[in-house]
């Protein structure tokens, strides 16, 4: 088994891309590998709460998250610094998730076997 | 009659709006869209610069594209004023030539 780390770094509604990216986290996921989800830069609006469900086209990404839980993903974390630049706060976002600091960052990336960025 | 700078692109994926912002005139417009919305959030660090340059142009966001990221207008820095798509033909209008900072 490997460990792998996903890493979100950019905001809804930018092409397909979000969908994409889960796709990949629950195939891994299915595939019983460790897997978790780090939510850095841009990629923290992804969790937003609040977002507006009435247009078709822009659907909220907020909730696809909720169901990763079922796909046995280890951790979803977020990086501290990247909410609180945005104005954010865990509060703002849907689901509970981990955090982690800047600082800590460089050992967080080193103990994954398999980066994928997204 | 002014220019309008359309920002689309959001502050931590580009640097368009401050891009933008070095050129924008005194009667200018500056309409934040799509990603660009984010840059109204009044808590971010960078804020203080979008406020600031008020003091020289008009900034717009785009309340739909505001509504699909979850961004409710108490989040939205004082100053900026919030439109429509009615509000988004209006400045297209009164404002030419129109301008995309992507």
């Amino acid at each position: 088994m490997k460990n792998f780390l996903f890493v979100l770094r950019h905001p809804p509604h930018e092409g397909m891309g979000i969908r994409e990216s889960l796709d990949m986290v629950m195939t891994v996921a299915a595939f019983d590998q460790s897997v978790r989800v780090l939510f850095l830069d841009d990629g923290v609006f992804l969790l937003k709460l609040g977002q507006c469900t009435q247009n078709p086209n822009l659907k909220p990404t907020s909730p696809l998250f909720a169901a990763l839980e079922i796909y046995d993903v280890e951790g979803l974390w977020v990086e501290q610094e990247s909410l609180a630049e945005r104005g954010l706060s865990l509060a703002d976002l849907i689901l509970p998730v981990q955090t982690i600091r800047r600082e800590e960052m460089a050992f967080f990336l080193a103990t994954a076997d398999i980066v994928v960025a997204c | 009659m002014g220019v309008l700078h359309l920002v689309s692109r959001s502050p931590g994926e580009s640097l368009a709006l401050a891009q933008c912002l070095e050129r924008a005139g005194a009667s200018d417009a500056v309409l934040l869209l799509e990603g660009g919305v984010y840059a109204a959030i009044k808590d971010s660090v960078l804020a203080p610069k979008l406020a600031g340059s008020m003091q020289c142009v008009t900034i717009h966001a785009l309340a739909p594209d505001l509504r699909a990221r979850g961004i409710a207008a108490e989040e939205v820095i004082a100053g900026v004023v919030l439109i429509e798509y009615e509000g988004f033909v209006e400045l297209s209008i009164l404002h030419n030539p129109i301008i995309s900072w992507s």
